[in-house]
């Protein structure tokens, strides 16, 4: 008898504890052989940072996070106990793996110079000192502590802040508590656009 | 949304308008498909394309993008004119009845009464109930009157319902179909098909209004949305299962970032910015704190009534021991402002030099728009610009921007840092979806390289501010150097910390609502266990609930539906106190009982008590009897189909408006075409175009199910999907032009130009508009100039954003980026 592989798969997966052609069970070896991939992955409950129906996802990662051991991730899934989406992931939730693990991402501090055409490396601490002192002379510069009317008004105009739409709810809290201390007024975000 | 994505199961009807769930909700959408396998369900969908959402309706209308209003008013004139309304429902909760003072007029000529035209700004004065005994006449002060006059006959000639049948009138499906471009008979199609839930007075049926930023994004945005409210309240369609008004956030959290107060003009709970003449924090609470405005027989509840609480509760989380009573609570660490700063204004403010530095994290201005001629060019005036992100993004590289020639990049002075941020699998926290859940994730991995979490960065810059004035001093240093910042990890690189502040916590040993004593230093229960004496702590009261003494509740994963409404309770935390619908006290007659027993969410228990599947959104123990307003967050208890005083800039009803740049003048009011209180701006880069200079085509932009806004074009499986950007052209026009699918085109606004290949297509038909013949053109927002397509040469690095118009909404301040002029020709 010819048998195809596609209806020897099906058969033997419909058959499940049957007898394949073989004479004996392949089930379960079929079986390990599918979950061989993520048997001994660390999974992780994560929120899909793209749209709002916030589909629950599981990312999968190798590596057992004791120390010296870094977590690389090997696979992302739909989280079937989800209520929302149950398991189910769209075109972009689909292809996370490629949004964690991307050479396209930025990997070191730069700072692009006054006048200059080009990027250059700056180690952290350099960057923030700079930053730091940066804003402070833009505020002490811009700051407004009455208006022309001799009102108070504790304002700094010269500075703003535009926050992104992955931003969580702890860093947009961490922005209100120390920018609005700076007397930001210009704060924004996508929630706007 | 005030219900939630899993609620649309329980929906008999949807109108989805302005938005396109089945390509930019996908996993969402399965509800809608839910309801309509389950529940034999019907979609009506009116959009300028019919897309995959379309492909899914019942009913599918094809509309001029930014013709709402006209639109959903026809339907407003419609169900009156057919009595297909839900009188109780109207009489009891909302403000139907209410009677308006004598003075108020509608805009029959566009204009309500109070305009002025120097100042382009209503006297809002008139805009108001009578206070009830009173003449109607005479210059009370603008304020809500404690004692409201009404007649629940809704026969007086002044009440809120014969006003909205007469401002409505006018929207006849002749005018809706001159306007939209609606063939007459399909509109009464829809029309008949919306109200038919209330049809012979029945009140079991409910129908949902689901929309996106497709109704957002126009110079009356507010407005189309409250047309749509107002629909709802109409019919008797808000605080149900399968009900409500529910927009779908185009981002993880945006719901948060609104909530949290990353805007502008609010602090976190919806708390207003203090203003100049708020002299002390007794005066900011009187101004900011309503009080209830109802007729005298009915109650108000009133929540905001709290607001000292959450204010106090809220500075205490600030400035810890800094803030005190003998200090009014430090509330003049806090800016106070006098005007806008929106979106399109700091832009603007940075083109005229005023500001000077920006941070931009995950915020890609130059993309966003709109107008991304002139952000690049704000950009170039500024002295510094510090961008966290994961990708090489356009803001980052604005001053290389396609077109910068080397002698212009000499001249561009601002210092750029750019700070390699954690994507979401690295850090933790929370994100509130469109529901209004708040779901925790977990660190998964940490970041790639030298980056660092964003928490991180903002904390090392913020210590190091505070570092330079403590030693050096500087302007008003006091409310950087007192901020609290007693963490156990100062730079937050978990945020359990951050989450419980937010939550709140007892300072003193206090007493909660029910009696029991909650000890100094435990975490509160919820916002109903705040004080306005300095004993709370909490960050945002209206997450107050989401990390108590129990635990995280946004970590719940119990996947229980005892109700099979899909309430799931035991699933993360929702805001406020974990109830999933809102306003769900109106799902009941005013004796209590659900309008739909099959459908039971909250109802009255003998026993004298409000219970039910869900959280009574309510006080708990207010009898039917004292005909307490369901809608407890207004004054007045009621849902508002009038928005009076300064609920609203244009108007305390919605009127039909032309976009800033339309092919026609506004049928209803030539003379006053556009909303009379838009912004717009004056730059040399603020241009704006007409149809006489040859700009006709109506342009709309949206997104595809392959790509998230300006970020998976970095990611090589979505750039495979759909590779390089295009420009969706109707049949007919493209065949005017000579122009075939795959040959590139050039479309033109005022402000700029975009190349893209055609994509000619029969999903966007040509339209008469009032009586012309009017085409649309459409394109996905993509593409810039750093990804992996505009790396490799695929695309002409333009942006969508260049054609963008610098005009807001003057409520919520989003600019208009659907329904502005274009031409287009072969490139």
């Amino acid at each position: 008898m010819a048998i195809s592989r596609r209806v020897f798969l099906q058969s033997s997966i419909v058959g499940g504890a049957a007898l394949s052609a073989f004479g004996f069970d392949v089930a379960p070896v079929l079986a390990q052989a599918k979950t061989l991939k993520i048997s001994r992955t660390s999974e992780t409950r994560s929120t899909c940072p793209y749209c709002s129906v916030s589909c629950g996802v599981i990312i999968h990662t190798l590596g057992d996070r004791s120390k010296n051991a870094v977590a690389q991730v090997v696979h992302v899934e739909g989280d079937p106990d989800h209520p929302i989406n149950r398991g189910t992931l769209c075109p972009k939730g689909a292809s996370l793996q490629q949004d964690i693990l991307n050479d396209r991402r930025l990997l070191k501090p730069q700072v692009r110079r006054p006048g200059s055409d080009r990027w250059e490396d700056i180690d952290w601490d350099t960057a923030v000192d700079e930053i730091g002192r940066a804003v402070k002379k833009t505020r002490d510069a811009t700051f407004i502590e009455k208006d022309v009317r001799g009102r108070t008004v504790n304002r700094c105009e010269g500075i703003a802040w535009t926050g992104g739409c992955t931003d969580t709810n702890e860093l947009n809290y961490l922005v209100v508590k120390t920018m609005r201390s700076l007397g930001v007024v210009n704060l924004e975000n996508q929630a706007r656009v | 949304m005030t219900n939630g994505w899993i609620d649309i199961k329980n929906t008999d009807l949807m109108l989805i308008m302005g938005g396109n769930p089945a390509e930019n909700h996908p996993c969402g959408f399965k509800w809608p498909i839910e309801a309509k396998l389950h529940r034999n369900a019907k979609i009506i969908v009116v959009d300028p394309r019919f897309t995959r959402t379309a492909a899914n309706a019942d009913l599918f209308l094809q509309i001029r993008a930014g013709a709402d209003i006209a639109f959903l008013g026809g339907l407003i004139n419609y169900a009156i004119q057919n009595n297909r309304i839900a009188r109780d429902y109207l009489v009891n909760y909302t403000n139907a009845a209410f009677i308006i003072k004598e003075g108020f007029k509608l805009p029959e000529d566009g204009l309500y009464s109070g305009f002025d035209p120097s100042t382009h700004e209503y006297d809002k004065s008139t805009w108001n109930y009578e206070a009830a005994g009173s003449s109607g006449r005479g210059n009370a002060p603008a304020a809500l009157p404690p004692n409201v006059a009404y007649d629940v006959t809704l026969a007086h000639s002044r009440s809120v319902f014969q006003l909205l049948k007469q401002h409505y009138s006018r929207y006849t499906p002749e005018m809706v179909e001159r306007i939209t471009g609606i063939a007459r008979d399909q509109f009464l199609k829809a029309a008949d098909l919306f109200t038919s839930v209330r049809k012979d007075g029945d009140m079991k049926k409910v129908a949902t209004i689901i929309y996106a930023v497709g109704w957002t994004q126009h110079s009356f945005g507010t407005q189309i949305i409250r047309t749509a409210a107002m629909l709802q309240l109409l019919l008797g369609n808000v605080g149900r299962a399968g009900g409500g008004v529910n927009a779908l956030r185009g981002h993880s959290n945006i719901q948060g970032a609104t909530d949290m107060a990353g805007v502008f003009d609010i602090l976190p709970g919806y708390l207003k910015m203090p203003a100049p003449d708020d002299v002390d924090f007794a005066t900011y609470l009187k101004r900011t704190t309503p009080t209830a405005s109802k007729p005298a027989e009915w109650d108000s509840y009133n929540y905001w009534s709290n607001t000292p609480k959450f204010a106090v509760s809220f500075l205490k989380a600030l400035y810890g021991e800094a803030a005190r009573k003998e200090n009014d609570w430090a509330f003049h660490y806090l800016p106070k402002i006098d005007r806008k700063y929106s979106w399109v204004e700091i832009w603007d403010d940075m083109y005229n030099g005023h500001v000077r530095g920006m941070f931009a994290f995950g915020m890609n201005g130059v993309q966003v728009g709109p107008n991304s001629k002139k952000n690049i060019e704000a950009l170039k005036k500024a002295d510094w610009l510090v961008v966290g992100e994961i990708y090489p993004d356009e803001t980052s590289e604005f001053w290389r921007a396609p077109g910068t020639t080397p002698d212009e990049m000499k001249k561009i002075q601002t210092t750029v840092y750019r700070l390699p941020c954690a994507g979401f699998a690295e850090k933790d926290g929370t994100f509130v979806n469109s529901a209004r859940w708040l779901q925790w994730k977990n660190i998964a991995i940490t970041p790639p390289g030298d980056a660092k979490l964003d928490q991180e960065i903002l904390s090392l810059i913020f210590l190091k501010i505070r570092e330079l004035y403590q030693k050096e001093g500087g302007k008003f240093p006091d409310p950087i150097v007192n901020l609290a910042w007693n963490y156990t990890d100062p730079l937050h690189r978990s945020f359990v910390e951050l989450a419980k502040e937010i939550n709140g916590r007892a300072l003193a040993d206090i007493a909660d609502p029910t009696g029991q004593t909650i000890r100094s230093g435990q975490q509160l229960p919820g916002f109903a266990a705040l004080k306005d004496d300095g004993t709370t702590l909490c960050g945002n009261w209206l997450y107050s609930g989401s990390w108590t003494e129990a635990g995280a509740m946004t970590q719940r994963r119990g996947t229980e539906d005892p109700s099979g409404l899909g309430i799931y309770p035991n699933w993360a935390w929702s805001w406020p106190a974990n109830r999933r619908v809102m306003y769900n006290r109106a799902s009941c007659d005013p004796s209590g009982k659900p309008w739909d027993p099959e459908r039971r969410q909250v109802w009255w228990n003998e026993s004298g008590r409000w219970v039910g599947n869900d959280v009574p959104d309510f006080k708990v123990d207010s009898p039917p009897k004292d005909h307490m307003g369901p809608f407890i967050m207004n004054p007045e208890g009621i849902g508002r189909l009038f928005g009076p005083l300064a609920a609203f800039q244009d108007g305390p009803f919605p009127e039909y408006y032309e976009p800033i740049e339309s092919p026609i003048a506004n049928p209803l009011h030539p003379a006053q075409s556009i909303n009379p209180v838009v912004q717009t701006f004056k730059t040399p880069l603020d241009k704006y175009g007409t149809p006489s200079q040859g700009f006709n085509v109506v342009c709309t932009t949206y997104r595809l199910t392959e790509h998230y806004h300006y970020w998976t074009k970095n990611n090589p499986m979505n750039v495979e999907l759909v590779p390089e950007p295009f420009v969706e052209v109707p049949v007919e026009l493209a065949d005017e032009m000579g122009v075939k699918g795959g040959e590139r085109v050039k479309v033109s606004s005022a402000r700029g130009s975009y190349i893209a290949k055609a994509m000619v297509t029969r999903r966007i038909k040509p339209m008469q508009i009032d009586g012309r013949k009017t085409y649309q053109i459409g394109i996905p927002i993509h593409w810039g100039y750093r990804g992996i397509a505009e790396d490799a040469g695929r695309t002409e690095l333009t942006s969508a954003n260049l054609l963008s118009p610098t005009a807001i909404d003057p409520n919520a301040y989003t600019p208009e980026f659907k329904g502005f002029l274009v031409k287009i020709e072969k490139a």
